[in-house]
């Protein structure tokens, strides 16, 4: 099993959980296994199966932009890290 | 000397690789009398200088003779010693260091939560021009984070009330007041006579746009941003690593992205975020140390946790990719060779 990380602003679509445990060796296997546990989830981090272009995924401390994506191996020992954009901060229009 | 380096003798062990990288260069030393130049002199020997000459005599006698001569420039006064004296005494500031910091200016993305810590420190430091683009008033809800206001400036514009707590602290420190809000329009020219930019803002459009003008002007952007109990903070040097556009390519929905005011914030979190983005200011204006740029910090105030991912450029950047240095490098090469004396 590795270890999903939720953000702050997904974690209400998460059960409040700011981890999940999931299975899985790639990428795409644990975010399916995730999602099965939180099926309000999906939407929030992927747009038609791919995943969406304001939410940055990390194995460990590696973006999976730059590995294989969606296939970038995941071992038991593994984090993913889920991390959207955050705005906060002053007031400024 | 005219053209000799100014070096306290304290320093000279820290300091002589940088000054003097070649062992084998001719090296003439000098200070006042001539003591204290035959030690250094002596010392350097030792470390394996192999052409260095002390000037024995008083210096006088040099100024006397019609030698040529530059006034040392005093790079502190009496009462900036006495005042920074504690990070003076840190190797990697020194004088010159604290030089650096009294000359730079560093302009901050608003006067809240992550602008009242930042401020505060920069100015405490002696930090000289602080600039502050805000164009907000001071309201009650503000006060549980924004320490830089008070009860008593409740209505007041924030950077108004900025300046007054500033210049309690180091009337050293000039503050330069923008009311307004940083936009497409008028963010070049806010950001152009600054040396570092501060981002502290609270939404998306707002960051693009100081991005992109921050790597037009190349002018880096300590950024930090907060959510109830999480924060994070980067360092973008453009071109030299990712810009925002290479973290963040896409915007996320407003939903995903609430300000503080619809989300909630911890009262400490821009203050452990600013204070952060404070060193980061502080290491590029004194080019010391490692700053965070590549990488991004995050961290839980829940769990007291930090974490940090790397964050790599974008080779397809719309902003700093490979395009728009090889359109940088063609518009270097058409232009017609400058006049050395311009």
């Amino acid at each position: 099993m590795s270890t999903v990380r939720i953000p702050p602003v997904l974690r209400e679509n998460a059960g409040g959980s700011r981890s999940v445990e999931v299975a899985g060796g790639t990428v795409s296997e644990a975010l399916d296994d995730l999602f099965a546990k939180h099926p309000a989830l999906r939407d929030r981090v992927t747009e038609d199966g791919q995943l969406s272009g304001f939410i940055n995924v990390y194995v460990n401390d590696r973006d999976v932009r730059y590995r294989d994506g969606l296939e970038t191996a995941v071992g038991a020992d593994d984090t993913i890290i889920l991390l959207p954009a955050m705005a906060g901060g002053a007031r400024q229009a | 000397m005219a053209g000799a380096t100014l070096l306290p003798m304290r320093d000279v062990p820290d300091r002589i690789d940088e000054i003097a990288p070649d062992r084998d260069a001719p090296i003439l030393l000098h200070c006042a009398s001539g003591a204290r130049s035959a030690r250094v002199a002596a010392w350097m020997a030792e470390a394996g200088y192999t052409n260095v000459v002390n000037m024995k005599d008083l210096v006088s006698r040099w100024k006397d003779a019609g030698g040529a001569w530059d006034e040392p420039r005093q790079l502190l006064s009496p009462g900036q010693q006495r005042r920074y004296s504690r990070q003076v005494l840190i190797p990697e500031i020194g004088q010159e260091g604290q030089r650096r910091l009294l000359d730079a200016r560093v302009l901050l993305i608003g006067a809240g939560g992550l602008g009242s810590p930042i401020a505060l420190y920069l100015a405490a430091s002696g930090v000289g021009t602080i600039g502050l683009v805000d164009d907000d008033v001071v309201d009650e809800s503000n006060l549980q984070r924004q320490v830089l206001h008070g009860v008593d400036r409740l209505g007041m514009r924030k950077v108004d009330s900025a300046e007054l707590t500033l210049r309690g602290l180091n009337p050293e420190t000039k503050v330069v007041k923008h009311v307004e809000r940083l936009s497409d329009d008028n963010v070049e020219r806010l950001i152009a006579p600054y040396d570092v930019i501060v981002d502290g803002t609270d939404n998306f459009d707002t960051r693009y746009a100081l991005n992109d003008a921050a790597v037009r002007l190349r002018k880096p952007v300590v950024h930090g941003s907060i959510y109830r109990w999480d924060g994070q903070v980067t360092t973008f040097v453009p071109f030299e690593g990712p810009c925002y556009r290479c973290m963040y390519p896409t915007q996320p929905p407003e939903e995903l992205a609430p300000a503080c005011s619809v989300a909630g914030v911890l009262g400490v979190l821009p203050g452990i975020a600013g204070v952060i983005q404070a060193n980061e200011v502080f290491k590029l204006i004194l080019g010391v140390g490692e700053t965070l740029a590549g990488r991004l910090l995050m961290f839980d105030a829940m769990g007291t946790t930090f974490d940090e991912v790397r964050i790599w450029r974008d080779p397809a950047c719309p902003a700093c990719g490979e395009a728009v240095v090889d359109a940088a490098a063609r518009s270097t090469t058409q232009q017609p060779a400058q006049p050395a004396s311009v």
